[in-house]
Order: C-alpha cells, then structure tokens, then sequence
C-alpha cells in the first residue's frame, strides 16, 4: 500500500477497510442466532491511520479488530443485538458510499485535467 | 482478505434460516398427531446453527445437524381413539406450538435482515464498477 497515494490519498484505503467492515457486519447478521458467535468489528479510524503508515488494508483491520461488549448478554452466549448491527451496517453503507463520491469527484477532476477541454 | 464475500456470508445464512422455518413448519404440522407409545410419539425438531469461519474476520453460518427436543409428549386420555392404549390413553406430539409460531417470526426477521445486506452489498457493488461514469 502506498503510503501516501498521490492519485487517490487516503479514499483507496478508505474504500477497502470500508469494504471489510461491511463484510464483518455481515458475518455478525448472518450469526445472529448462532449459539455462543461473539460479534466482532474493527476501529475504522485506527484502522485507517494504519493503512496509511504503511501496513496493507487486510493487515489494518485484523490488527484493530475487536469482540463487541454486548448492551445485554443473553443465556446462549451470542452477542450479536441485530439493532446494533444493523445501524452500524447502515452507517458503514454510506460511508461507503461517501468515499465512492470522494473518489468519483477526484476521477472527474482528472479526467477534466486530462482532456484539457 | 478472505475467501468469502458478502454474497457467500449472507447467501449461507439465508440458507440455514430457511432449514429452521423448514423444521418450524415440520413441527406446526405434526403439532396435532398422536402416538400409542411416548417413545413413538413426535418431538419437536430443532436445528443446531454453527459458525462457519472464512478467514480472518468473516464469518458465516450452517446447520451442522437437526435434533428431536427434549420436550416432553403430553398423555391424554382419549378412549375413543383408535391409537389409545389398554388404559385409554394416547401421547400428544411434544411441540411448544405458541414457541414455534414465535420462532417463525424470528426465522423470517432474520432472513429479511440476511436479504436487506445482501442488496445494500449489490448496491454499492454495482457503484462501485460504475464508478467512472
């Protein structure tokens, strides 16, 4: 990953752990009745800052991942509450889509540079 | 990262809440039969939800396999039927039928919670090729 990417800066990153975060969210949905599943989620911003020092985006988030603290446990041992996941799915969803239009902005500026019209 | 995508996590996911309404739906229908013999008689079938890991982070889920309850067949006295035994009796199916109306519920909310990620993920997929234009 480069460290600093001159074309993009920080959204390629920024993109990728968003990526990983939406994947990991999904896996907690999907073992939401799953007995003894412990729900897990990474710190996006600390994430971020190591992706940017350097390390590679898969690397980032197993290094700032984490098991969530339930609000409540419950008898079977799961702690995925689906009302946590789901709004941070949401929350992730359009952050996601923020750093699309980030990205989507800096090709167009670009492609403006580019064609010089 | 893993060698599982979003597709793969819910898709199993939605797979393995359709074996629990299966099982549900086996219960509620055999809610009503009756047996001779406590032994003979239906007890409710549950499924055994396991994780399934994809590598670092990501996760999924399976049935790794479907067992009878431990809920206990009722004994009713019932001469007239003709499965009752010497002393009149016949054994009601072992099934908690208001547990699995509520477990229906469940089942279905958690499918559609499965559904709604795997379109969010479509979405801002197909965003993300026509990101160019």
């Amino acid at each position: 990953m480069a460290n600093n990417d001159p074309l993009f800066g920080l959204s390629g990153d920024a993109l990728k752990l968003r990526s990983q975060r939406m994947a990991l969210l999904a896996s907690n949905i999907a073992n939401a009745a799953t007995p003894n599943y412990k729900a897990r989620d990474f710190d996006f911003q600390k994430a971020l800052a190591a992706a940017q020092s350097g390390t590679s985006a898969d690397q980032a988030a197993s290094q700032t991942a984490g098991y969530r603290v339930p609000l409540e446990a419950s008898l079977d041992g799961n702690t995925v509450e689906l009302s946590t996941e789901q709004t941070l799915f949401a929350e992730n969803a359009v952050q996601y889509k923020t750093t699309l239009a980030f990205l989507q902005g800096r090709i167009s500026t670009v492609m403006t540079a580019l064609k010089g019209e | 990262m893993a060698n599982m995508s979003i597709f793969d996590i819910s898709g199993r996911a939605m797979a393995a809440q359709l074996v629990r309404l299966n099982t549900t739906a086996s219960n509620l229908a055999n809610a009503n039969s009756v047996s001779t013999t406590k032994e003979g008689a239906f007890r409710a079938l549950k499924p055994v939800f396991k994780t399934v890991s994809g590598g670092e982070g990501v996760a999924t889920v399976q049935v790794s396999q479907v067992v009878s309850s431990n809920t206990d067949p009722t004994k009713r006295h019932d001469p007239g039927n003709p499965l009752a035994d010497q002393n009149g009796d016949v054994w009601d199916a072992g099934v908690d039928q208001a547990g699995e109306l509520v477990e229906m519920m469940e089942t279905a909310r958690q499918y559609q919670n499965n559904v709604q990620v795997l379109q969010t993920a479509k979405s801002l997929t197909l965003d993300t090729l026509r990101l160019e234009k």
